[in-house]
């Protein structure tokens, strides 16, 4: 296991924001970090980078203490912070030139910035960058560690379609090359698209944690698209399940996905002309696991 | 070593990029030497203006860029997260302070050179053989002011940072018998300011750039303690975020 986390407790002040939180990222895995704004995401990752002193509990990097063991593991480690981290007057050429030779891995940095696709503004300074820019730039100072374990907080938070498929290549191949990658991210879909392991904070405490394959399950329903104005009610009554609509035009029916009901719901929208638009069926994703379990927690 | 080489050439790079602030680091002293130089309304002991107020402006030049500017770009690296960002590098606390305080010695060397050829133009005239002290009196009070500087930026936020620095600053200005001689001030205050770096550097490059090798002893004393704990305090106590 690269990063192992015991009964981490992390406060400030009066406040808890991580709560006796326990799990582990295996070697060479993509382990995303899942929860919403505030849950105790960065302050987890912080203690693991580090920058942060634990309450209680324990973390070990790399088999590293962060704290005590800081100097060592910066040389195996790479961070991308939430947001910030470069002089806004500094050129992106500069500052990642300045970053390998810091670390002195024998990190080309003209490849690197190749690598992020920012070529095209290697002379533009951090404040002319746009947002997705910026977080690509941060991405690559990461990555001028050549890193055994790189911490990513919000890689792809402001970050267009194009750059976000950058992002998620960049780690999919670093996993393939035997780095632990451990991401945070409020951004479930895009999460589960890189991700192989998961672990899902709510309220400062970890309530799912594992293989992302292991903590999806089947789906107990089925929801399909259609015209706005379908009646439910009248669907129901014809397919002999319940029907709701949860958002325009989406309708969610309250029984086990099978062939034979797939076939009834389109066989009623032909007969009464609604299109049909889109069919969600199957396992679960990330999201809904994410909503099933936090309302389990409530 | 290297690490502190790296650091020094980012350093140097970013204060270029920053002309505005490097300008003014220069500029400033030279107005205030080229005015009270040509001027004479503040009092300047019992010797010529000029050669009161060259070596007391430089002693300003040296505390406004090694403990100001330093001080307050430092508190805005740590809201801009930068100095969080080199904390996740092999880069030690030590090895930035020293590379921050090296840079500013570069910018010292500048500095000196213009504003002592400005002095010699107004009529200022070095005396003695003593003058090389000065050299080591320059290296010593950057660094006595840049750990200064650098204790406020590593602990405050950058906003307190900057009225923090501001505000010392203007008491060690006033207080520091760089342009208005000690013997001015109330006579309990002349002499409790003897201990402050302000009036040490102010002193010795007096006695060293005038040739007045006399009461050396104290103000070197005063300006080599500084000069060494406070950048040893700044390193040890320094946040990255």
């Amino acid at each position: 296991m690269s990063v192992v986390v015991e009964n981490l407790s992390v406060s400030y002040g009066d406040l808890v924001a991580v709560d006796n939180v326990s799990f582990e990222a295996p070697s060479g895995s993509v382990t995303v970090i899942l929860g919403p704004n505030g849950a105790g995401k960065t302050s987890t990752i912080e203690v693991c980078e580090g920058f942060r002193t634990a309450k209680s509990g324990s973390v070990r990097v790399l088999g590293l203490n962060p704290v005590s063991d800081h100097r060592a593991l910066t040389e195996r480690m790479g961070v991308m912070l939430q947001g910030g981290g470069v002089y806004p007057s500094a050129r992106v050429r500069d500052v990642v030139s300045h970053f390998c030779a810091l670390h002195n891995k024998g990190v080309n940095a003209t490849q690197l910035i190749e690598r992020v696709g920012l070529s095209n503004r290697s002379t533009g300074t951090w404040r002319k960058l746009s947002g997705g820019e910026q977080q690509r730039l941060s991405l690559a100072l990461a990555l001028a560690a050549d890193p055994d374990v790189i911490f990513l907080d919000e890689p792809t938070s402001g970050v267009d379609i194009d750059g976000r498929d950058i992002i998620a290549d960049i780690i999919r191949d670093l996993a393939a090359r035997g780095t632990t990658v451990v991401l945070a991210s409020h951004d479930m879909a895009e999460a589960e698209k890189v991700a192989t392991h998961a672990v899902l904070f709510n309220s400062g405490k970890v309530i799912a944690s594992g293989e992302i394959l292991t903590l999806l399950t089947s789906r107990k329903h089925l929801r399909f698209t259609s015209s706005v104005g379908l009646v439910p009610a009248e669907l129901a009554v014809s397919i002999n399940s319940p029907v709701v609509a949860i958002g325009d035009g989406v309708y969610e029916v309250a029984s086990e996905p099978t062939p034979q009901l797939m076939t009834r719901i389109s066989q009623w929208l032909a007969d009464n002309s609604h299109p049909l638009l889109g069919v969600d069926m199957g396992t679960e994703s990330l999201e809904d696991t994410y909503r099933r379990l936090t309302r389990g927690a409530q | 070593m290297r690490r502190i080489r790296i650091q020094l050439r980012a350093e140097l790079m970013l204060l270029a990029r920053n002309g505005e602030q490097l300008l003014l680091t220069l500029i400033i002293p030279v107005l205030l030497l080229g005015f009270f130089g040509s001027v004479d309304v503040l009092p300047s002991a019992d010797m010529e203006p000029i050669q009161f107020l060259t070596p007391g402006i430089l002693a300003i030049a040296i505390m406004s860029s090694s403990m100001v500017s330093l001080g307050i770009a430092t508190g805005f690296e740590r809201s801009y997260l930068v100095l969080k960002r080199l904390g996740a590098t092999p880069l030690t606390r030590s090895e930035l302070v020293i590379a921050k305080i090296l840079s500013v010695f570069v910018v010292q060397l500048i500095q000196t050179i213009i504003l002592l050829s400005l002095g010699l133009a107004l009529g200022w005239e070095p005396g003695g053989s003593t003058w090389p002290l000065a050299v080591v009196v320059v290296l010593f009070g950057t660094s006595a002011f840049a750990g200064i500087g650098l204790i406020l930026a590593g602990q405050l936020r950058a906003e307190i940072n900057l009225a923090a620095q501001n505000g010392l600053y203007l008491v060690l200005l006033l207080l520091g018998g760089m342009v208005i001689p000690r013997d001015s001030l109330p006579e309990f205050l002349g002499n409790a300011v003897r201990g402050l770096p302000s009036t040490a550097l102010a002193d010795l490059l007096r006695s060293t750039l005038n040739g007045d090798s006399a009461g050396l002893v104290m103000p070197c004393a005063v300006l080599a303690a500084w000069g060494v704990i406070a950048p040893a305090i700044a390193a040890r106590r320094f946040r990255w975020s």
